[in-house]
């Protein structure tokens, strides 16, 4: 009984940073929004059994990513958005097509879908779990992301240097 | 007990207002956010299955995705800080040249 109502009071804080983040106009208050989103996607992780992913959702997402996020809006000074008629375009032409894009993709989810319940806790993702596929199967990728890293540190560096 | 597909459905709900974001604002950086939006509700469908099929793939796979996502934001901002520097502006309609 109480994992529904966790799950729908999770939801809603999602949806509403969401659609907080899409209304508001100045761009820090559409990250703090964001960061509300990630907070409470790591909490429904939680419900799905993920310890591992929600920790990481945390530190690396609400953490890391979203500080870089707010660090460059503060460097920058950007101010408030300003409407153009390409938004306008985009708002009028966009809404409508992706209403019934989801409302399609739903009603195939829902009626053709995979159907079946998600029990509390029913796969172990805790770090012990999750290490054991991560460092046989998957060891390859994993070493390749760690050179994925330093290629990005390295762009990140050159890229944002102020040229002579 | 939660059905599968409420999962997806909120999954498909917060992909919708990334792809909503990215069609309608005009800032480059809440643009940006938009896109992180995207890989979040991604994350929650490889989660949501990962739990349904019980297999941990899933979980491996959003780690992969967090990492990549990091790199693409550590680039992308140097990327954005680099076209403020040259353009004074972070409206999108301004920024209508590759060039820097």
């Amino acid at each position: 009984m109480l994992h529904p109502i966790l799950f729908f009071l999770f939801a809603a804080l999602c949806v509403g940073g969401a659609i907080n983040l899409l209304v508001q106009k100045h761009p820090i208050n559409s990250a703090l929004s964001l960061i509300v989103v990630m907070a409470s996607l790591a909490l429904i992780y939680l419900l799905l059994g993920a310890e591992f992913v929600a920790a990481v959702q945390v530190i690396v997402y609400a953490g890391a990513i979203m500080v870089l996020f707010v660090f460059t809006i503060m460097l920058l000074n950007g101010g408030a958005e300003e409407r153009t008629p390409g938004s306008r375009i985009a708002a009028v032409l966009g809404i409508p097509a992706l209403a019934v894009a989801i409302g399609l993709g739903l009603y195939v989810t829902l009626q053709h879908g995979i159907t079946g319940d998600v029990a509390l806790g029913s796969t172990p993702g805790y770090p012990h779990a999750v290490a054991r596929p991560l460092f046989r199967e998957f060891l390859l990728p994993f070493e390749v992301t760690s050179v994925l890293i330093l290629i990005a540190i390295m762009g990140a560096v050159v890229l944002a240097k102020r040229s002579e | 007990m939660v059905p599968l597909s409420y999962y997806l459905v909120l999954s498909a709900i917060l992909f919708g207002c990334g792809v909503l974001g990215f069609l309608i604002k005009r800032n480059i950086i809440t643009i940006f956010m938009s896109i992180e939006l995207m890989l979040n509700a991604v994350n929650l469908t490889f989660v949501a299955f990962a739990a349904h099929w019980g297999v941990l793939s899933g979980h491996i796979f959003v780690f992969f995705v967090m990492v990549v996502a990091a790199a693409e934001a550590a680039v992308g901002l140097a990327i954005i800080i680099a076209v403020f520097r040259t353009r004074e502006t972070l409206n999108v309609d301004r920024v209508n040249l590759l060039k820097l």
